[in-house]
């Protein structure tokens, strides 16, 4: 697609003129969305078809899963992600998230800002506070998959090591004692920092699932490792990082029914 | 509804003898009777309002107007060819190729940022994005050159954090990648920081946009925020004036900003365009709805009529001349078909901005603004926009300049006992790098998003920063700002060209053709004639130097008036170059990769003894003598030897030579990925007639070092013979030993730099005066 055809974020095409071939998972656009064309991009890359879904629309238009980009959704004024809970489609993707009696409900990705609405929403446990050292910070961290049953993370190897950039201003994940204790029992901790601790979260965690392992949230931003030359900095040279592509190849195996 | 005496046309035709407060508005005495003798009475309240911001140094460049003139003077067809909007509209554009072109654009919030750091340097981001939306572009990277105090003066540590986040906090907010700038102390900007800011955008060729109001009875509406009473007069006052401790605090003046805001109405301008439903835009900016008015009236069929109690308002005890004169952000001004008014709506609507429709184009020539149905402006928009006075300010060389030059960095105190030895000589190196202007910037630069929009393909450190444009193709744009203020101060004709000299050649290293420039002009008070005399050397430097180089001025800004309690700032023209790239794929970094063990190194160009000015010479204290020779042709044969090594792949590494000389060019290109060198200067001493010292660390231009497969080196040493240019192997990359490497005729022969050891420090310099929190600081937080 060329930058020309690109819609306009917001401006989408009806779901009649995506693309049908593949999975077809939608990427929502809040006002205030930063990375929707970047998690897009990745989508594509990975041999879906991306779907672009607006705030105010409670439809998901039969995608078959969702991601929940980053940004600064209604500018975060209020607290991260806080007000974004409410938005229409919210309604739609927690109640198809959750759904009990669902043989695989609707798997669900929240990257960053899209993480902290997952916990204002209470998919995910625990929330999001000011980085410990007060900062902004951008940079390309390494993380660990501890948990690889989930849609999201099923072409990994356990305890794989990947590269992706993180940016974010609010990324300290707190949780309490007893809900920490939980998450580590139950193997519910995805993604872990290596290293030193980017933002002081408890446990160095740096992403987590749902008990039914269909909804991930995580801080870095697996969608800006998924093309060489754009990337994170690897072992292979300059900005040359692509693993975060595993996780949207991962969704897209999942939904074709394999790994 | 109004509360106030409305100041009318018809009451201000009856009272000539009304007192007015044109002195308080910043307007001089001559100006105002300028303005009574255009209107052929006394001005109404609000029409003072417009003409008093609209006359503002800042609006009108009344002292600087007579020199930039050169910029569009000294043009060739072949500069201008690509060139599809010039000097004066919100920003130039230039045709990229392949139905795309690219807006860019730098400007000054430098008054606003030391009053209140923060907001000042948010809302430089603010507007100098809104420039480049108002022209139809799709804005995709910032930059910002950034210029402070003393590094260990409490005041910087005031200043500092301040500017960057807010450059953080608003960039980061829009989803625009921060790819490059500049970091710079020195003791002259204590008092007058400088926050400049660059924009690129891009669009499709049919989406270019202009600020005018055509089509009688097209509507005009004002979308975005609401109007409040920030920033009144903040153009006007704060950056037509010197700081005076005697005043009053500035700080209501300095506007306040909401990037969500801003980041929706990028979005929402960028749906108007695609489903195009404007016919002209601008953005509010300085002087806000005067400034908004008077430019789309006069760019247009000449009239425009407006009802102002339409204009929606977050306070409503503001006067109409307070309404026209808020520089509240976050605010556009179109003009639309009548036919194209509900689909507008709509657009707002999908949005969520609110927008009220304020008037009609017309076609009397005049600018007709009512209150509440009475008229309180009755103008000729052209007036108001372009006819503000015009001043041949009167200037002259400083007697102490040939005192200056004349102090030369050789012959001096400082320049005596130079490093010699190994030891000293390696010494000399680490505390070059780790001085404040050769330190690691990544504390700051770190706080701004480099990877949204998933074009970025090179930031910093790299000389450039580049941005993809058209994701089938590669296609895309390199952009560098640069200033030596230092070089400016010894001579401002050339400190200027070489700003420009050291931009281009950001550019060239990083693969891409120099394509257009902009320039960011900070000068102290135009009123005396010394620092006008810098300026009109700089202006008439850097004018001559783009047409040697075929480069053309875009558009710009001028920032005067940086001067506190008489003491001007160096003079800075922050030079913005952006260049073509076929495909992105190709741009070179500024270090050796891991992968690119044994290549081999060369240095290109000539190396003299050039240390005036030098970083080295501020390290020792010392500022006098003149700048490193210009020679422009030879910058221009070497950008062509670096653009052709990208293109066929000869190079795989490539770092300009500027501050700090050869000496930071070779510890940046091994710090850059920790990859270490070993380097030889002696052939170059003997080549070039030079001592270990001067082959270290002098200044001169038109210099590269490049590092390329030795199954390249033929094809790469042929080219620049072919071309006359200089090129010498000074070494080969170390992948293996962790340092930086040095041999040379010097007692000692040789000196060796471990990068783990130097990266420590030189990332640490910065850090340690802003950063870090303490573990105990830390703890307090959490409890």
């Amino acid at each position: 697609m060329t930058a020309a055809d690109t819609p306009l974020i917001g401006d989408f095409p009806s779901p009649a003129e995506a693309r049908l071939d593949g999975a077809r998972i939608g990427v929502v656009t809040f006002p205030g969305t930063l990375d929707d064309r970047d998690a897009a991009r990745a989508v594509r890359l990975a041999g879906g078809t991306a779907v672009p879904l607006w705030h105010a629309d409670q439809s998901l238009h039969g995608v078959d899963a969702v991601i929940l980009p980053g940004g600064f959704s209604y500018g975060d004024y209020l607290r991260a992600g806080a007000i974004a809970r409410f938005a229409p489609v919210m309604t739609t993707i927690v109640s198809e998230a959750s759904a009990q009696q669902a043989e695989s409900p609707l798997p669900v990705l929240g990257i960053c800002n899209g993480f902290q609405i997952l916990t204002e929403a209470h998919l995910l446990p625990g929330s999001m506070i000011k980085n410990d050292h007060l900062k902004f910070i951008c940079k390309d961290q390494v993380l660990r998959v501890e948990n690889t049953a989930t849609p999201w993370t099923a072409q990994f190897t356990q305890d794989e090591l990947i590269a992706v950039p993180m940016k974010n201003q609010d990324g300290q994940y707190v949780v309490s004692a007893a809900e920490l204790e939980q998450i580590e029992a139950e193997g519910r901790v995805v993604f872990r920092y290596v290293g030193e601790n980017p933002n002081g979260s408890r446990n160095h965690i740096a992403g987590v699932t749902n008990p039914r392992g269909n909804v991930v949230g995580l801080m870095p931003h697996p969608e800006h490792a998924v093309e060489a030359g754009y990337g994170p900095d690897d072992a292979t040279g300059m900005r040359s990082g692509t693993d975060g592509l595993t996780i949207f190849t991962s969704v897209v195996g999942s939904l074709a029914g394999g790994k | 509804m109004s509360e106030f005496n409305i100041d009318t046309v018809e009451n201000a035709a009856t009272t000539p003898e009304t007192e007015l407060p044109w002195a308080e508005l910043g307007l001089k005495e001559d100006e105002y009777h300028r303005i009574v003798e255009i209107l052929g009475r006394r001005p109404t309240a609000a029409e003072l309002a417009m003409y008093s911001v609209m006359w503002s140094e800042h609006c009108s460049y009344k002292s600087s107007k007579v020199h930039l003139r050169q910029f569009g003077e000294k043009v060739t067809d072949q500069m201008t060819k690509d060139l599809m909007v010039g000097i004066g509209e919100n920003a130039g554009v230039t045709d990229l190729g392949d139905g795309w072109a690219v807006t860019f654009k730098i400007e000054s919030h430098n008054h606003p940022s030391y009053v209140e750091p923060y907001q000042g340097a948010a809302t430089g981001i603010g507007g100098i994005v809104r420039d480049i939306i108002s022209m139809g572009a799709r804005p995709v990277a910032v930059m910002d050159p950034l210029r402070f105090g003393d590094i260990d003066h409490p005041d910087t540590k005031r200043v500092l954090p301040g500017v960057v986040s807010g450059i953080g906090g608003y960039g980061n907010s829009l989803g625009l990648p921060n790819i490059g700038g500049e970091v710079v102390f020195d003791s002259v900007y204590q008092d007058n920081p400088l926050v400049n800011a660059l924009a690129v955008g891009v669009m499709r060729h049919q989406d270019l946009r202009l600020a005018n109001a055509s089509g009688v009875g097209n509507k005009v509406v004002l979308f975005g925020a609401r109007t409040g009473g920030d920033g009144i007069g903040g153009a006007s006052v704060l950056a037509s004036e010197s700081f005076d401790d005697a005043k009053p605090s500035k700080r209501p003046a300095v506007q306040v900003g909401d990037p969500f805001a801003e980041k929706v109405l990028i979005e929402c301008c960028l749906e108007l365009f695609g489903k195009e439903l404007v016919e002209g835009i601008q953005d509010l900016g300085a002087a806000g709805i005067s400034c908004a008015t008077s430019e789309l009236a006069s760019n247009g069929e000449g009239g425009m009529h407006v009802e102002l109690t339409n204009v929606l308002l977050r306070d409503p005890t503001l006067t109409p001349g307070e309404i026209l004169m808020s520089e509240s952000q976050e605010r556009m001004m179109a003009v639309v078909t009548p036919e194209n008014v509900e689909a507008f709506e709509a657009v707002m609507g999908k949005w969520g901005v609110e927008y009220s429709w304020l008037g009609e184009v017309t076609d009397t020539g005049r600018l007709i603004i009512e209150w509440d149905g009475e008229t309180i402006v009755d103008v000729d928009p052209r007036t108001v926009a372009h006819d503000g006075p015009v001043y041949e300010r009167p200037y002259r060389r400083p007697a102490w300049q040939d005192e200056l030059q004349a102090d030369r960095f050789r012959s001096s105190g400082a320049g005596q006992n130079l490093p010699a030895t190994a030891e000293e000589l390696g010494e000399a190196v680490v505390e070059l790098m780790t001085s404040p202007n050769m330190a690691d910037v990544s504390w700051i630069t770190d706080q701004y998003d480099r990877f949204v929009g998933g074009n970025t393909a090179l930031s910093q450190p790299d000389d450039a920063g580049v941005i993809r444009v058209d994701e089938e193709t590669g296609l895309g744009v390199a952009l560098a700002t640069d200033c030596n203020g230092r070089y400016a101060y010894l001579d401002p004709y050339a400190g200027a060209q070489l700003a420009l000299a050291e931009a281009y050649r950001n550019v060239a290293t990083s693969g891409a053709v120099p394509m257009a420039v902009s320039d960011c002009l900070n000068f102290g008070s135009p009123e005396d004639p010394e620092i006008m005399w810098q300026f009109a050397e700089a202006v008439r430097g850097l004018s001559d130097a783009c047409m040697e180089l075929g480069v053309p001025v875009t558009g710009g800004n001028v920032s005067l008036y940086n001067q506190t309690a008489g003491r001007a700032i160096h003079p800075t023209p922050v030079v913005g170059v952006m260049g073509r790239f076929d495909d992105v794929s190709r741009r070179t970094p500024s270090g050796y990769q891991r992968w690119a063990d044994g290549q081999a190194i060369y240095l290109l160009g000539t190396t003299a003894d050039e240390l005036d000015g030098s970083e080295f010479a501020r390290l020792r204290g010392h500022l006098g003598g003149t700048p490193p020779r210009v020679d422009l042709a030879a910058e221009k044969t070497l950008g062509e030897i670096l653009i052709n090594a990208s293109r066929d792949g000869m190079i795989d590494a490539a770092h300009d030579l500027s501050e700090g000389g050869l000496a930071a060019a070779l510890a940046e290109m091994s710090l850059r990925f920790g990859v270490g060198a070993r380097v030889s200067v002696q052939e170059l001493c003997e080549r070039d007639g030079l001592d270990p010292f001067t082959a270290l660390f002098s200044e001169s231009q038109a210099r590269a070092v490049v590092a390329l497969p030795r199954s390249e080196e033929l094809r790469f040493t042929d080219m620049t013979t072919a071309r006359g240019f200089p090129a010498l192997r000074i070494g080969v990359v170390d992948a293996e030993s962790g340092g930086l490497e040095v041999t040379g005729d010097f007692p000692g022969g040789s000196f060796g730099i471990g990068l783990d050891e130097l990266k420590q420090a030189w990332s640490s310099v910065i850090p340690s005066r802003f950063g870090a929190l303490t573990e105990a600081e830390i703890a307090t937080r959490e409890q």
